[in-house]
C-alpha cells in the first residue's frame, strides 16, 4: 500500500508528504504539507480549478469529486487521507472533448444560471445516477440535499437529471 | 488550518501509542475537519484510523448488532443484515447528513465526538449498547457525559458499538432544514420488559426520558404519552427552536416513533 511508504520530509519548515492519485485517468505524484485538503490539492496543486469552493465548511457541495467512484465533497477530506485513490472531477467527465450526458441536460434544460454550485451538482447527480439508474423527483432532491444552488430554484436541475437518466 | 502531521496507524495499539494531550482520531472527518478549519480545534498530530481492517465491519448474532467504529454510515443503512435486525437503525444512518456526508462519515467518530444534535448518540441509548474500546466495555448510558464529553479517556479509542436487538423500534427526527441534524431526535425502542425513550437534540447532551419510558413500559401506544408536558428548563432555546418548542416536539416524535413501531 501506497499509506505505508509515507515519507516526512520537511521544507520551508512544513511539514511535507509525497501525495500519489490517480486524478482523471492521470496518475499524479506532488508533495504536499500534511495539513493540504483535497480541494486545495487540486485547485492550486493540479490547477484543476473546475471543482469549486462555496462554502467552505462542507454545506453547499460546489467542491464534490469522486473518490473511488463515490462522492465526497473534497474541502473536507485530506489529501493524505485519500493517498492512493483513484479520484474523478468534474474536468475528467468528458470523453475526446465531448460532454457527458449530464453536463448535456444541464445546458440543454438550463439546470444553471450562475454555474458556480454546478461542478458539485453534476458530480453528484453523476454519482446518483451510478446507485440508481431511474430515480424519481423525490429521490432526486433527497441525494441533492448536500448541494446547494442559490440561483435555479432547483426544478430545471431535477429536470436535467431526469434526463441525463434517459442518456446514460 | 493549522499545519498538524497526519499519521496513518495499522492498528488500535500503533493509534494508542500515537496518541497525546494534542492529538485527535481521525475517522470520517466530518467534524473534526470543519473544527480544525475553522480554528475552534487544533491537533499537533492527527491519527488516521480507517485504514485499521478490525474497525469496519457488521456482525449480527441472535440478540445483538455490532458495528465496527470505522464503519461508514453509508455502509449501515445499505446493510441488508441490520436492515433485517434493526430496521430503525439502518433508517436513523440514511437520514444522516447527506450523501457525500453518509459516504465519509463513521458511526465511532459521531459518538466519539457527542455533538448535542447528533443521531446515533440517541441509538446507543434506546439500544442497551456497549462501546467496546480498545481498552474496556462501557455501557452507553455511562459513556455520554455531556455536551461533547464521553467517557473516553486519552488515548482511548472506540472499537465497535453492540446494539441489543429490541422487540420493536422507531427513530424520528424535526430536522433542521439547513443542516439536517436533529433540532429534536426521538428513538423509542421497546424491549422485552422495558422501552427506552433517547432523545437527542433537545438537552446539551442525549438522554434516556425516563417519564415517558414509565408510561410506554405501562402501555406501550401513542395515547399513554399523548398531551405530556415535559420539563422544558433544562432545554435548549436558539434560533431554530425555543425551549418549550423543544419540549412539544419531543413528545410529538416520541408519539410518531411509537405508532410508527
Amino acid at each position: 500500500m501506497i499509506k505505508s511508504l509515507w515519507v516526512k520530509i520537511l521544507i520551508k519548515g512544513e511539514i511535507m508528504g509525497k501525495i500519489s492519485l490517480e486524478v482523471n485517468g492521470r496518475k499524479v505524484e506532488k508533495e504536499a504539507s500534511d495539513n493540504t485538503l483535497l480541494s486545495t490539492f487540486l485547485r492550486e496543486h493540479l490547477q484543476l480549478t473546475g471543482t469549486h469552493i462555496g462554502c467552505d465548511t462542507s454545506q453547499c457541495g460546489a467542491c464534490v469529486v469522486h473518490v473511488d467512484g463515490n462522492s465526497l465533497k473534497s474541502c473536507t477530506a485530506l489529501a493524505a487521507d485519500v493517498n492512493g485513490s483513484k479520484v474523478t472531477t468534474i474536468e475528467g467527465l468528458e470523453t475526446n472533448g465531448k460532454m457527458h450526458p449530464m453536463q448535456e441536460a444541464f445546458k440543454k434544460l438550463h439546470g444553471l444560471q450562475c454555474g458556480f454550485c454546478t461542478p458539485g451538482m453534476v458530480m453528484s447527480a453523476v454519482d446518483l445516477l451510478q446507485k440508481n439508474k431511474k430515480p424519481s423527483d423525490t429521490e432526486i432532491r433527497d441525494w441533492l440535499e448536500g448541494n446547494i444552488c442559490r440561483c435555479t430554484g432547483y426544478q430545471n436541475i431535477v429536470a436535467a437529471v431526469k434526463e441525463a437518466a434517459t442518456k446514460m | 488550518m493549522k499545519d498538524f502531521n497526519y499519521h496513518s496507524a495499522k492498528d488500535s495499539k500503533e493509534a494508542s501509542k500515537l496518541a497525546s494531550s494534542s492529538s485527535a482520531f481521525l475517522a470520517g472527518g466530518m467534524t473534526t475537519i470543519p473544527s480544525m478549519k475553522l480554528g475552534l480545534a487544533t491537533y499537533k498530530d492527527l491519527i488516521d484510523i480507517k485504514n485499521i481492517k478490525k474497525l469496519s465491519g457488521i456482525k449480527v448474532s441472535g440478540k445483538s448488532v455490532t458495528i465496527g467504529a470505522a464503519t461508514k454510515h453509508v455502509e449501515v443503512s445499505n446493510s441488508k443484515d441490520v436492515k433485517k435486525a434493526i430496521p430503525s437503525l439502518s433508517s436513523l444512518a440514511e437520514g444522516i447528513g447527506d450523501p457525500q456526508v453518509r459516504n465519509r462519515g463513521t458511526i465511532g467518530g459521531s459518538i466519539a465526538n457527542n455533538d448535542p444534535s447528533a443521531d446515533y448518540p440517541s441509538a446507543c441509548i434506546a439500544l442497551n449498547a456497549t462501546i467496546h474500546t480498545n481498552e474496556r466495555k462501557i455501557e452507553a448510558v455511562k459513556f455520554f457525559k455531556g455536551m461533547f464529553e464521553t467517557a473516553l479517556k486519552k488515548g482511548e479509542l472506540i472499537e465497535a458499538i453492540e446494539f441489543q436487538i429490541p422487540e420493536k423500534s422507531s427513530y424520528q427526527k424535526h430536522p433542521n432544514p439547513a443542516s439536517r441534524y436533529a433540532i429534536v431526535g426521538v428513538y423509542v425502542a421497546k424491549h422485552k420488559g422495558d422501552v427506552n425513550v433517547a432523545v437527542t437534540g433537545a438537552k446539551s447532551c442525549v438522554y434516556n426520558d425516563k417519564e415517558m419510558s414509565k408510561a410506554l413500559s405501562g402501555n406501550f401506544s401513542s395515547s399513554s404519552i399523548d398531551g405530556m408536558d415535559l420539563d422544558s428548563s433544562e432545554m435548549n432555546t436558539d434560533m431554530h427552536a425555543s425551549a418549550e418548542f423543544r419540549a412539544s416536539l419531543v413528545v410529538t416524535q416520541a408519539k410518531k416513533a411509537v405508532d410508527a413501531c
